[in-house]
């Protein structure tokens, strides 16, 4: 089915920060807001939640640790210790401070790249991907805010439309998208 | 929103909007090239196709085109190692350790820096791999299973160590700085009129969208990249340094080492992005957005580390007559008045005694002095490696192997060729990425811009007045 799809354009972050607000307090349910760099405080206005991006880093660190950790131990220990001036080879914890530099390092290497995968697969921006703004100006100098009919059921299109008008927009588009 | 003394200086000099920033970093993509910049590509080209035969040669040759000889195993290609990963710290440092802090300058450089970091990560890279003589062997340095009996990489050793070091810190960088390059690719994806830059810029971008939930999850991944690559800046020097620390040659084997190498990378690193900086705003036009107060930031960033590296050198020279060892305080000795005497100098007053005129604030915000000592700060980074690698060795134990270390012409060529090939890297990064960090730089137009944080009508009064002192 169809839906009525309203883009209102801002030309000031603040204009549409105080607009979203004003929207908001009415009941309206703002459903999106493109922006050409981030707004900061505009999440809780349209109820988004924080990331948990972090909380995949942290666990994707410990996987490193553990992977590294358990890589070293099986390399230099179980598998074939070295003899390196007779030194102690039979123990992981003898030899540990040796093995601290590359846990680090691969703790590190785990938790920025697999945070950077799950970011860009979360946010589908993939090589190839078509561009996703609804209007080539919402990455100059134009805000947007979208929204849907569908989830504003208790106002009509004009309703809308005019509450839109008070907050100072600069453009207004429909768009019936399936 | 965050708001500015007023009395502070502007980062963004002139009545800018959000478009204007547009505009001013997109036009050196847009339009056509001038003609400088195809006259310094032509010349970086020449040299770095320069440097690229004279690996062929090595490789098809050995490395005994090279300049070594018995005593001195580890000389000219060591230096350029340790010089290039030194001048790749700063973009990580100015991204990452600077926006932990919140400081809104970085904003203007740290694209630029650390696509400098990353290519010249590139090029400390090539030396090491060259040094195997046989490249395609080069995975070898990995823990891979293999027919040798299960034969494994050895996870004691600092060269490994660096191995990971390096490779990580190269590859956390690349993403740091794409993550990043994503809204600014889509920016210039929405402006491009021509089939084919829309094309490439629109692969770029990734669809990038602009959504508040994609912004929201953009500063967070950026934080959280920002705290794994500020340790990482740390250790991946103080694991070059580990190279020697951890030897016994008198000279290098020093606690003091991991400290003072950070340090002088970031040195090093920054005397590099003033370099380039100071070239790139006056090229591109960028004066309203890298102006004065950059340079005089980056300037104390200089001063601080040069002297961090001017106190360690003292106090290596302390501590190798304090330690009673005849051998380390020789070593000592040996580099200031042996036959590399002139290098010790060079040395010295690259580092030590130019960043201290930094004190002086005319100095420091002159742009034509902060070029000319960059230059001399590279130079003198340069002679450090030097000092610290060849000297330690050409003086061995038995007076019969003392010898001098002599560059090869390839020794020579490959150097230059890496310089020639950064500059080809940085160019090409000049002519189609966007140097400034479009998306960072609008969000502190109206709390750093000039004409938003003096404008009295603009969200609160401006109650200050500069003559008056109480």
């Amino acid at each position: 089915m169809a839906e009525k799809v309203i883009y209102a354009m801002y030309d000031d972050d603040d204009v549409l920060k105080d607009g979203a607000k004003l929207l908001v307090s009415k009941g309206v349910k703002v459903s999106e807001v493109f922006s050409p760099f981030p707004i900061h405080g505009i999440d809780p206005i349209i109820g988004i939640k924080n990331t948990r991006l972090g909380i995949v880093a942290f666990l994707l660190a410990i996987t490193g640790t553990v992977l590294a950790t358990y890589g070293m131990k099986f390399f230099m220990i179980s598998d074939w210790p070295m003899n390196i001036g007779g030194k102690p080879n039979d123990s992981y914890l003898d030899n540990m401070l040796a093995f601290i530099p590359i846990t680090f390092e691969f703790t590190v290497l785990c938790a920025a790249h697999g945070m950077a995968i799950t970011y860009l697969l979360r946010n589908k921006t993939i090589p190839g991907m078509p561009a996703q703004n609804p209007d080539p100006r919402t990455t100059d100098d134009r805000f947007v805010i979208e929204l849907r009919a569908s989830e504003n059921t208790q106002y009509t299109t004009d309703e809308l439309v005019s509450m839109l008008n008070e907050t100072g927009i600069v453009e207004l588009d429909q768009k019936e998208i399936k | 929103m965050h708001k500015e003394a007023a009395i502070r200086e502007p980062l963004i000099l002139g009545h800018k909007t959000y478009h204007d920033i547009t505009e001013d970093v997109c036009k050196a993509i847009e339009d056509k090239a001038p003609r400088t910049w195809y006259i310094l590509f032509g010349i970086a080209l020449i040299i770095g196709l320069y440097g690229i035969g004279c690996i062929a040669y090595l490789l098809g040759t050995g490395i005994g085109v090279w300049g070594l000889n018995k005593t001195i195993g580890w000389a000219w290609d060591i230096t350029n190692f340790v010089w290039w990963v030194g001048i790749g710290h700063a973009g990580t440092l100015i991204s990452a350790v600077l926006l932990l802090f919140r400081q809104k300058w970085r904003m203007a450089i740290n694209r630029s820096a650390e696509a400098m970091t990353i290519f010249a990560v590139f090029m400390a890279g090539l030396f090491p791999l060259i040094h195997m003589g046989r490249l395609w062997l080069g995975y070898w340095v990995l823990p891979l299973p293999n027919q040798f009996g299960s034969l494994w990489v050895n996870f004691n050793s600092p060269l490994l160590w660096d191995v990971f070091a390096i490779s990580t810190y190269l590859s956390v960088g690349l993403i740091f700085w794409y993550i990043g390059l994503i809204p600014d690719f889509a920016t210039i994806r929405d402006r491009a009129k021509r089939p084919i830059p829309k094309k490439m810029y629109s692969i770029l971008a990734f669809g990038w969208s602009g959504r508040a939930k994609h912004w929201n999850r953009f500063e967070l991944v950026s934080l959280v990249l920002a705290g794994l690559a500020t340790p990482l800046v740390f250790s991946v020097h103080s694991i070059v340094s580990f190279d020697f620390a951890t030897s016994v040659i008198p000279g290098w084997h020093t606690t003091i080492f991991p400290p003072y190498f950070v340090a002088g990378a970031v040195f090093s690193g920054f005397a590099m992005v003033q370099t380039l900086m100071l070239v790139m705003r006056k090229a591109m036009g960028l004066e309203a957005y890298i102006h004065t107060r950059h340079v005089e930031y980056m300037n104390i960033v200089i001063m601080v580390t040069g002297s961090i590296v001017g106190v360690a050198y003292l106090t290596e020279l302390f501590v190798s007559w304090y330690s009673g060892v005849e051998y380390e305080q020789y070593a000592f000795i040996n580099r200031a008045t042996g036959p590399y005497w002139w290098a010790y100098a060079s040395m010295m007053t690259c580092n030590v005694i130019s960043p201290q005129l930094m004190w002086f604030k005319k100095l420091r915000r002159s742009l034509i002095f902060t070029f000319i000592i960059s230059i001399v700060v590279n130079i003198g980074m340069w002679f450090e490696r030097y000092v610290i690698i060849v000297t330690s060795l050409h003086r061995d134990y038995l007076p019969s192997s003392w010898t001098m270390h002599f560059p090869s012409h390839i020794d020579i060529g490959v150097y230059l060729g890496t310089i020639g090939l950064f500059f080809v890297f940085f160019l090409l990064f000049a002519r189609f990425f966007p140097v400034l960090a479009l998306n960072e730089v609008k969000t502190i137009l109206k709390s750093s811009g000039e004409s938003y944080k003096n404008a009295p009508d603009h969200g609160h009064e401006v109650k200050h007045n500069n003559t008056n002192n109480q």
